[in-house]
């Protein structure tokens, strides 16, 4: 591969000169400063004026999301709906009157007894990566706000199986809960989404983060299709029954070979990502959680590169095969936009391809999310690369190594 | 001399095609045994399955006592294998070739420069050694095709069709190479389907012909078998009707066979030179120029053609 320039410029450098393309397009290249999404304009309507709908609020408004969101609390909700359909807000958040109740129960009240009015998201169609960052600290509010429910209810129960309150102090007892939930959720500072990520300062949802890896993992299908190639390539020479004739086992030639395109592809998604950090400083994540994550998906598309190889007949064939696939893979899997705009069957139908599970690991990660919550793509794609493998060489153990 | 190949009925299909059909034989240590036969005869399908590329439907060889079925690594050892492809990466230079495949087999560090160098030298590459194998000519890449079946001093080497498409000045030059090695202890299993190459080179000739050994032994012993007879060659140009003439020689008293083959018409007979004139007229009967005749003693192309009723370049 290293005597072949085209190869080489394709592998290497043109993820990195269509991401620098990207960077000009995202009005990144030049600036210093992450300019990526911000300012989301969110628009709160909280009909609750109680304990639950004022955090809410105030955590929408607090300091720690200064930079992230921009929000405008109004009085109705139909208004707030029909400039969301004017494409003058990302999204339109309800918190329905009887919320707060509705979770911490009054006194008298059990947890039988009531039901929890959910709370309602209006979203901008023509801004999913706005919707999606807003639905991402609506489930962390709401995560919190089930822990010390549950917690409440849990405590409430548990004092009365045990005996040490009465059916008839449990109203009191648990309104006392309640102010001290009250208490607490108010003294509480605002949701730190930087308690999942540990670093307040630096959550930023960058657009070039989103879409350069996405390019990455479309030309890690040529790299991979290309490393496949050149099995079919050393049979055509005649090097590849003269490497089975040697006192090599097949079994080392073909693990040398998927090694080295395993190799190649890593170094090409390293160099982009090395690259954009120094030059846009793109923020990838976690770096521990970005190598590993890299590390699967690089797996994966060399389960899919062996794949070809094995059924291909010709290095024509692989080439046509494996530039479909990539093109296919790119769209399906996000590289171009946002699974979000596809309907539910495409979605799950995306994930047959490694950069589904890449763009969510990748997407995860750029959240401020660690290794813990990449745990899924991380796992899928080991799978589909052990899956392929597996495949892939009782395709050639069939079809005899030397007729590869 | 001891045996360092016994081949015991060995068998290859490819679903109900045999391409080797029940072959059996034995090579000296220290002898070129050549297997004579024309394209699709099943020399190359022998070959692989010897140098343990596919396995065999059935039988076994034994090569300096490991068996190929089971013990291939040990095998692989043993023997250095010529491709009739050649087997080079042509983006490497042949030093880098060698190095490459050198290391295949276990060479490495000072041992393997010092072989690396002796090979090109072997083979007359020294010079061009650092060139891409994509710039050289056919018959250089042809010479290091050989020197890499040379790098770890096989026992056994498997030349299968060496001089196939390259220019007679190179070809010269390995037949004269394959004879150096083997004065220098090699034994080769030679394939060819020129008759001239065997005779030349070989201590015993196999003859080969739809997967099946039709004949083994000495030329001497292979001639015998054609009896005291001639060979009678009509050199001919591009023409139609040959299949006509060759119908006509046929039917002349004398003539015990004939058969064409490119741009010749081959008949063996006891006495070519009165079979000549009525040759000649059944030639000019049929609107055939013949360009020159030769008439030649009895040799392994006559056998073959004794044998199978063919000429063996087909």
């Amino acid at each position: 591969m290293f005597r072949d320039p085209a190869a080489l410029v394709l592998m290497l450098l043109a993820p990195f000169v269509l991401t620098i393309g990207l960077g000009f397009v995202t009005g990144r290249l030049g600036n210093s400063s992450s300019s990526g999404i911000s300012n989301i304009r969110v628009l709160l309507v909280n009909q609750d004026q109680a304990q639950l709908g004022n955090a809410l609020v105030q955590m929408f408004q607090s300091t720690d999301l200064n930079d992230l969101v921009d929000p405008v609390v109004m009085d109705d909700f139909a208004s707030a709906q029909a400039q969301v359909d004017k494409n003058q807000a990302s999204a339109a958040i309800l918190v329905p009157a009887g919320f707060t109740s509705s979770i911490i129960p009054a006194g008298g009240e059990t947890s039988t007894n009531t039901t929890v009015i959910p709370l309602r998201l209006y979203a901008n169609p023509t801004d999913p990566t706005s919707v999606g960052v807003i639905k991402t600290l609506l489930a962390d509010f709401l995560n919190r706000v089930e822990t010390a429910r549950v917690s409440g209810q849990v405590s409430i129960e548990q004092m009365l199986s045990s005996g040490i309150i009465q059916h008839a102090q449990a109203g009191s007892v648990g309104a006392e809960l309640s102010q001290q939930l009250s208490i607490s959720s108010q003294n509480t500072p605002t949701i730190p989404i930087q308690v999942q990520t540990g670093n307040v300062n630096s959550l930023k949802v960058d657009t070039l983060a989103l879409l350069a890896p996405g390019m990455a993992m479309m030309f890690l299908m040529y790299t991979v299709t290309y490393g496949g190639r050149s099995l079919l390539t050393e049979r055509n020479q005649g090097t590849l029954p003269r490497l089975l004739v040697s006192p090599t086992s097949s079994t080392q030639v073909l693990g040398g070979k998927v090694f080295g395109i395993f190799l190649t592809g890593l170094a090409q998604m390293l160099i982009l990502i090395l690259g954009t950090t120094l030059l846009f400083k793109l923020q990838w994540g976690d770096p521990l959680a970005v190598l590993v994550l890299i590390t699967a998906a690089v797996a994966a598309a060399t389960g899919w590169g062996l794949l070809l190889a094995s059924i291909a007949k010709s290095t024509g064939q692989i080439s046509s095969i494996g530039s479909a696939l990539m093109l296919i893979f790119g769209l399906l899997g996000g590289s171009f936009f946002s699974l979000a705009n596809l309907p539910a069957w495409a979605q799950s139908l995306a994930h047959i391809s490694p950069n589904a599970w890449g763009m969510d690991g990748f997407t995860t990660l750029a959240l401020g999310n660690g290794l813990s919550a990449i745990l899924t793509p991380v796992l899928a794609l080991l799978a589909m690369a052990v899956l392929l493998f597996t495949i892939a060489v009782l395709i050639i153990n069939h079809r005899g190594f030397a007729s590869v | 001399m001891s045996s360092i190949l016994q081949a015991s009925h060995l068998v290859k299909k490819f679903g109900n095609f045999a391409a080797v059909a029940d072959i059996s034989f034995e090579i000296e240590e220290g002898e070129i045994f050549s297997f004579l036969g024309p394209n699709g005869a099943g020399k190359t399908t022998t070959i692989s399955i010897l140098s343990t590329l596919i396995a065999a439907t059935s039988g076994d060889a034994q090569i300096g006592g490991h068996s190929v079925t089971r013990e291939p690594m040990s095998v692989r050892q043993l023997i250095g294998v010529v491709p009739q492809d050649l087997a080079l990466y042509e983006d490497l230079s042949a030093r880098e070739n060698l190095n490459f495949w050198g290391e295949m087999y276990g060479l490495s560090g000072k041992a393997l420069h010092q072989r690396v160098d002796e090979v090109l030298d072997l083979v007359g590459m020294t010079e061009k050694a650092n060139q891409r194998v994509k710039t050289y000519s056919g018959g250089m890449k042809r010479r290091v095709n050989i020197g890499v079946g040379l790098l770890h001093r096989p026992r056994l080497l498997f030349m299968d069709e060496p001089t196939v498409g390259i220019d007679p000045q190179s070809r010269r030059a390995i037949l004269d190479s394959v004879k150096a090695l083997n004065q220098a202890g090699m034994t080769v299993l030679y394939t060819t389907h020129y008759m001239e190459e065997a005779q030349e080179l070989s201590n015993r000739v196999a003859i080969i012909d739809h997967g099946q050994l039709i004949a083994l032994g000495t030329q001497a012993e292979l001639t015998r078998q054609v009896g005291e007879t001639d060979t009678l060659v009509l050199h001919v140009g591009e023409e139609e009707n040959l299949d006509v003439l060759v119908a006509a020689l046929r039917a002349i008293p004398g003539v015990i066979k004939a058969d064409r083959s490119d741009h010749a018409i081959t008949v063996i007979t006891p006495a070519a030179e009165e079979i000549l004139a009525p040759a000649i007229l059944q030639a000019n009967a049929a609107g055939i120029k013949v360009r020159s005749v030769d008439i030649q003693e009895p040799n392994l192309e006559s056998v073959f053609l004794n044998l199978t009723g063919r000429a063996l370049r087909d």
